[in-house]
């Protein structure tokens, strides 16, 4: 199996504080991988690192084969990204972001139609292509914006915390969603507070302190700390003394 | 990426912002209303030539010339004589009470002097407290009795030198004419460097700017995408200022439209480099308002010479001005409003525009790139 993205000692410091530590993982082409990590963990730093929001004090990556270093042009044309802060326009339509994304991407006017069409009719939207997003429900937007970071067709796509305060179902959907993306051989690289989403990766890794602490199948990581569920899994590596005293 | 793509990719961009101003129907009325409303109001409410002087005269033995001379201050629109009294010292107490701004203080023998050929001795004694008013006031007394010596000449058909003190490009002192340059200065500030600061912090605080950090966009397409609308709307707002002040207050404009086009935008896009550096310093909407304000409204409006002459302020003040763009700025825009000036004339203000353009944009897209990361 290709790698979608390779991550070789990669290391952040802030000053003296260490927030990734030199960390190494590869996902697979195709792959839904979940990076969790409790608040503070190292997470949202070492994806800035991986979209080029910022640059690495050491190691290296490749992100969608590009060397994040050397190729961050390359990289940036290949991977879509949805920040855990709502990344759609408000007071544009649901119409004008999708044409915004697609023209920012290089599609051409009839790429933009027809995968905006496309897009419009799987979420069910089309009654609203012009309404403005901001007048939307939470879930919907959600689903939106995750369409529209996918306008492109990138081969890896970031996801920061893509469900925060959004309801079950919608989750449920959103997830359906990104099984979707990912049999179209999409690589799937998300963060999440949600255990239960956690269970749905391929395969996951938790960070703590800027080290990833275990790294595997939901199944493999349950079977390697003996619990029940990718929750306990979580808890007692990210607060050992908690779950001890639990 | 190929550079269609990346014209295409900006025409996005700039097709967005557009999209972003027209919808705000609010804001974009109050900026289109703006230099309407600058001009009409700093026309008609913070005028610095005067009219209505009080007028006190001191003439203890009046002749025919003294009197000649009292009719044509009388005569003049401006001047209100309010008191006539027999000595200088009596025209302390006027003064004290402010009840004159001028005093005309004529020696006794006048028309002996004038008749001997000898020096006309006539005192100005003008209430400085309020120092710009009081020169202008000075001024204006001065031009009467100018007009007045050179029409006593001209009866005995004698020639004689007039003193040079004509007051050149505004003869009238129309201090509307030096208003309406500060005023254009002020506007493009506004919706120059207020505006970006806050549309670009806009997407900082939502994180809409991070998502486009990570496309392929590169910060100096973000940078122009922002600019571009802005430009337009500011070109909008020049061209209001200019006609509201030539059908309203009939300011001249002798100099080339093209050429103050041209000044304009590069004063515009000095101001959209500092609302982008401000933006990039700052964390929240509000601290870039704020931020955007105190470094270019605030310099534009009291340290540019719009309302207190350069020359006037004390040394630190002077030296901190020449580094305010709107100093500059509004220097072009008199000389090309007024004078009628052209590029031979006004580059050195233009090319130390440039040189501040060229150091706030690498300034501006330096701590972009660092600092939202």
């Amino acid at each position: 199996m290709t790698s979608a993205i390779e991550v070789r000692g990669l290391t952040r410091r802030f000053g003296d504080f260490t927030a990734v530590d030199a960390i190494t993982v590869d996902v697979g082409e195709g792959e839904v991988f979940g990076f969790l990590g409790a608040n503070g963990a190292g997470k949202t730093t070492a994806i800035k690192m991986l979209i080029g929001l910022l640059e690495p004090t050491a190691g290296s990556a490749r992100v969608a084969g590009f060397d994040i270093l050397t190729r961050s042009e390359d990289v940036r044309r290949n991977i879509g990204y949805m920040s855990q802060r709502f990344s759609l326009y408000d007071d544009l339509t649901v119409r004008e972001n999708i044409t915004l994304y697609g023209g920012i991407y290089g599609l051409t006017d009839a790429e933009i139609r027809d995968r905006g069409d496309e897009m419009l009719d799987a979420l069910g939207l089309h009654g609203v292509r012009k309404s403005r997003v901001g007048t939307l429900p939470l879930g919907w937007k959600q689903k939106l914006a995750f369409s529209v970071a996918l306008v492109h067709r990138p081969k890896v796509v970031f996801l920061d915390e893509p469900t925060g305060g959004v309801d079950p179902v919608t989750r449920r959907q959103f997830w359906e969603m990104i099984y979707a993306a990912a049999a179209r051989g999409t690589t799937v690289f998300a963060t999440t507070h949600y255990m239960d989403e956690a269970e749905y990766c391929d395969r996951l890794s938790i960070m703590v302190d800027g080290r990833i602490a275990a790294l595997g199948t939901p199944q493999a990581l349950k079977a390697q700390f003996d619990s029940p569920s990718i929750d306990e899994v979580f808890v007692r590596l990210a607060r050992p003394s908690a779950a001890g005293a639990a | 990426m190929r550079t269609t793509e990346r014209l295409q990719a900006l025409a996005a961009f700039v097709v967005k912002e557009a999209r972003h101003i027209l919808r705000d129907r609010q804001t974009l009325t109050i900026l289109l209303l703006l230099p309407l409303a600058q001009v009409v109001l700093f026309g008609f409410a913070i005028r610095t030539d005067v009219n209505d002087i009080r007028l006190a005269v001191v003439d203890p033995v009046p002749d025919a010339q003294s009197l000649a001379l009292r009719a044509r201050f009388l005569g003049n629109h401006r001047f209100r004589v309010v008191a006539t009294v027999p000595t200088t010292d009596a025209l302390d107490p006027v003064f004290r009470r402010g009840e004159a701004d001028v005093a005309l203080v004529i020696a006794p023998g006048l028309a002996d002097a004038i008749a001997g050929g000898e020096p006309a001795r006539i005192q100005l004694i003008t209430d400085a407290s309020s120092p710009n008013t009081g020169t202008t006031m000075q001024t204006y007394a001065g031009l009467i009795i100018q007009s007045w010596q050179s029409g006593l000449v001209g009866a005995r058909g004698g020639v004689r030198i007039e003193p040079a003190v004509r007051m050149r490009f505004n003869p009238t002192l129309e201090s509307v004419n030096l208003f309406v340059p500060g005023l254009i200065a002020l506007v493009l500030t506004l919706v120059s460097a207020l505006m970006t600061a806050i549309s670009l912090s806009r997407e900082k605080e939502r994180g809409t700017l991070e998502v486009l950090l990570v496309s392929p966009l590169r910060p100096w397409q973000i940078i122009v995408g922002k600019v571009a609308p802005y430009l337009l709307l500011a070109f909008a707002n020049v061209a209001t200022a200019l006609l509201a002040a030539k059908l309203v207050f009939g300011v001249p404009f002798k100099g080339s439209l093209v050429l103050l086009l041209a000044a304009s935008t590069l004063y515009a896009l000095v101001g959209l480099a500092i609302g982008t550096l401000v933006a990039a310093i700052t964390s929240s909407q509000r601290t870039a308002m704020m931020g955007a304000l105190l470094s270019t409204m605030l310099p534009s409006t009291l340290l540019s010479g719009m309302i207190f002459p350069v020359a006037s302020m004390p040394l630190p003040l002077r030296i901190i001005s020449n580094v305010v763009p709107a100093r500059w700025f509004i220097v072009v825009v008199r000389g090309i409003m007024l004078k009628g000036a052209g590029v031979a004339h006004l580059w050195q203000e233009l090319a130390i525009l440039c040189v501040m353009l060229f150091v706030l944009l690498v300034a501006a897209t330096r701590s972009f790139k660092e600092r939202l990361a």
